[in-house]
């Protein structure tokens, strides 16, 4: 048996289709480290797991547990909801961290009903008072900051992706297997899964240090091209308006704002976005707003650092040449 | 075959919306309220099923401040059969978990075959109640869905996962939730108005679920601090005159950002 610290933070990772520990690995561990010891959790069929507990290790789990479930896999949510609840009553830890992934916060969700643990979601950081731990909220599309703690026992915290920049140093491995016994809850079975076809080396919108988004001003689906040049210039992912989402020029994936994607890059470039409240919900915590679009009026521009008032089919044309003239 | 359709008034995403500081609650009165469009899909979801399927109970549930009463009627306006509404001073302010709990204990005294639910709210966005819900019933929960197949013992669907879609298949009873990927709500029309005007408008208190907000045998999740970060500022605009895109080019080398 292991000795888990008194400050142990029990952190739940993901694991991808292909097998990796999904990005969202790092910035759980590096949160978990900033308020105690992480112990990460790995949810596997019986035998696997052993190279993601290694890359656990790597990302600063001070240990590791690689739990077991026959049904992980071919049952959806209820495999990792026992997994935690296995894993927690072994570590008895201070809180427990989640990925806001669909399936990390779905299996966050199913725990916390049956622990009847406090459950705080979307949290874009968490922090340590003489209570315990807290988590910080980012609400409204950034307008006000929440802070919030549970009335006793450990919190069920979800992290949203992409918003912990600490990173955890890293461990020697030290890896343990649970058999985790099935709650015989009921639960949907899965299918196939079929992976979403990437369609270029284009970073993910979601925590994107950079993004270029596009609005109703590209006017067809062709013109949305211009998008992806500039984002392509800039290492940027590409995003989109609801507009430009409900008019066909690119996927729902892509969609920032209130219904859709929320992002805090670095760099926001919007063209042609005319910033409808629900678009800036989803945008305006980044870092640096630069806008162009043709109507001077434009509510964009009331949050833009930098904004342009000019046709976007001549500017961003200048603005590739110019970026790309400079990296020659 | 009864369903049982979660719905929720949520501020107009069109609007400001605002936090009461002192009290860290949502301020209703800052803005206007509407049925969230995702519960708008999810009753659709369960009325395109019901107008091929006469043997079709359709409900709408929600949990809300009396005043939300009208919204809750709008289900009916579209065609729900009936529509319950828990309301209760203790529920002010209630967290995730108690949420659960409450709409648990009505889905059961309601009894149901399928419950659906959107998959985020537009305001909480919290994503999480369908899958407390489906744990406190112990019934499967089939969430995130693009598209639903509603078959005599079952519900099928296609799944967003968060690295593609996948097919997932559950016994009913069972909780599902939609996504935007559902077909918009039909339009409540004039005949559908007066119609709703008759049909059975059931309120609930906590203690007709025999729920006590206050226990302590669960914990809570509760607002310690609540600030509102200051509004973003202009910065520098101009107009194109013919060089705009180099001066941006500029810009974003001289900020480190190209």
């Amino acid at each position: 048996m292991t000795d888990y610290s008194a400050d142990s933070i029990l952190v739940l990772l993901d694991v991808t289709p292909s097998g990796a520990l999904s990005k969202s690995a790092a910035g759980l561990l590096g949160a978990a480290a900033e308020v105690g010891t992480p112990v990460a959790l790995i949810v596997a069929a019986a035998g696997e797991g052993e190279q993601q507990a290694q890359d656990a290790a790597a990302l600063g789990a001070t240990h590791v547990i690689v739990a077991e479930h026959a049904a992980a896999g071919t049952e959806l949510t209820v495999p990792g909801a026992d997994a935690l609840a296995a894993a927690a009553e072994l570590v008895r830890p201070d809180a427990i961290l989640v990925s806001n992934s669909i399936e990390g916060r779905e299996i966050a969700a199913r725990y916390a009903a049956r622990s009847r643990s406090g459950l705080a979601v979307d949290a874009v950081g968490v922090a340590r008072d003489a209570e315990g731990v807290v988590a910080r909220h980012s609400v409204y599309g950034g307008a006000y900051n929440v802070d919030s703690a549970v009335t006793w026992g450990a919190p069920v915290i979800t992290v949203r992706e992409g918003s912990i920049d600490a990173r955890a140093e890293a461990k020697p491995a030290s890896i343990e297997r649970l058999e985790v016994a099935a709650s015989g809850r009921k639960a949907a079975v899965t299918g196939a899964l079929e992976e979403e076809v990437v369609a270029s080396s284009r970073p993910d919108l979601r925590g994107a240090a950079k993004v270029v988004s596009g609005g109703r001003g590209l006017g067809s689906e062709d013109k949305f091209v211009l998008v992806d040049q500039l984002a392509d210039v800039l290492g940027a992912a590409v995003g989109a308006s609801r507009a430009a989402v409900d008019a066909g020029y690119v996927p729902q994936s892509h969609q920032v704002g209130q219904t859709g994607v929320s992002v805090s890059p670095q760099l926001y470039i919007a063209l042609g976005i005319s910033g409808a409240i629900q678009h800036r919900a989803g945008m305006q915590t980044a870092k640096t707003i630069v806008a162009i679009n043709k109507d001077g009026d434009a509510p964009i521009f009331e949050i833009a650092d930098f904004g342009i008032v000019g046709d976007l089919f001549t500017v961003v044309p200048q603005l590739i040449a110019a970026l790309e003239a400079r990296k020659a | 075959m009864k369903i049982v359709v979660l719905v929720k008034e949520v501020p107009d995403t069109y609007g400001d919306r605002k936090l009461d500081l002192q009290t860290g609650l949502a301020d209703r009165a800052a803005s206007e309220t509407v049925l969230d469009e995702i519960s708008e899909r999810a009753l659709e979801v369960a009325l395109a099923y019901a107008d091929s399927h006469a043997d079709t109970e359709v409900v709408v549930l929600s949990m809300s401040p009396e005043s939300a009463a009208a919204t809750v009627r709008k289900g009916l306006a579209m065609g729900a059969a009936a529509a319950v509404q828990v309301v209760d001073e203790a529920l002010l302010g209630a967290d995730l978990g108690l949420t659960a709990e409450v709409l648990a204990a009505a889905l059961r005294r309601i009894g149901f075959d399928l419950v659906i639910a959107g998959n985020q709210s537009t305001d909480g966005s919290g994503g999480v109640l369908p899958a407390m819900i489906a744990e406190h019933l112990d019934v499967p929960n089939a969430t995130s869905l693009n598209s639903v197949e509603i078959a005599d013992a079952e519900v099928r669907g296609e799944r967003a996962t968060d690295h593609g879609t996948m097919q997932v298949t559950a016994s009913m009873p069972a909780v599902i939730s939609i996504t935007e990927a559902l077909p918009d709500a039909r339009f409540p029309n004039f005949k559908g108005i007066m119609a709703a005007k008759k049909k059975p408008f059931e309120t609930l208190s906590l203690a007709d679920l025999d729920i006590d907000a206050e226990t302590t045998e669960a914990s809570r999740s509760i607002v310690i601090s609540l600030g509102e970060k200051p509004p973003r500022t202009a910065g520098t605009k101009i107009v194109d005159e013919g060089d705009a895109g180099e001066r941006l080019a500029e810009y974003l080398v001289q900020n480190r950002l190209a």
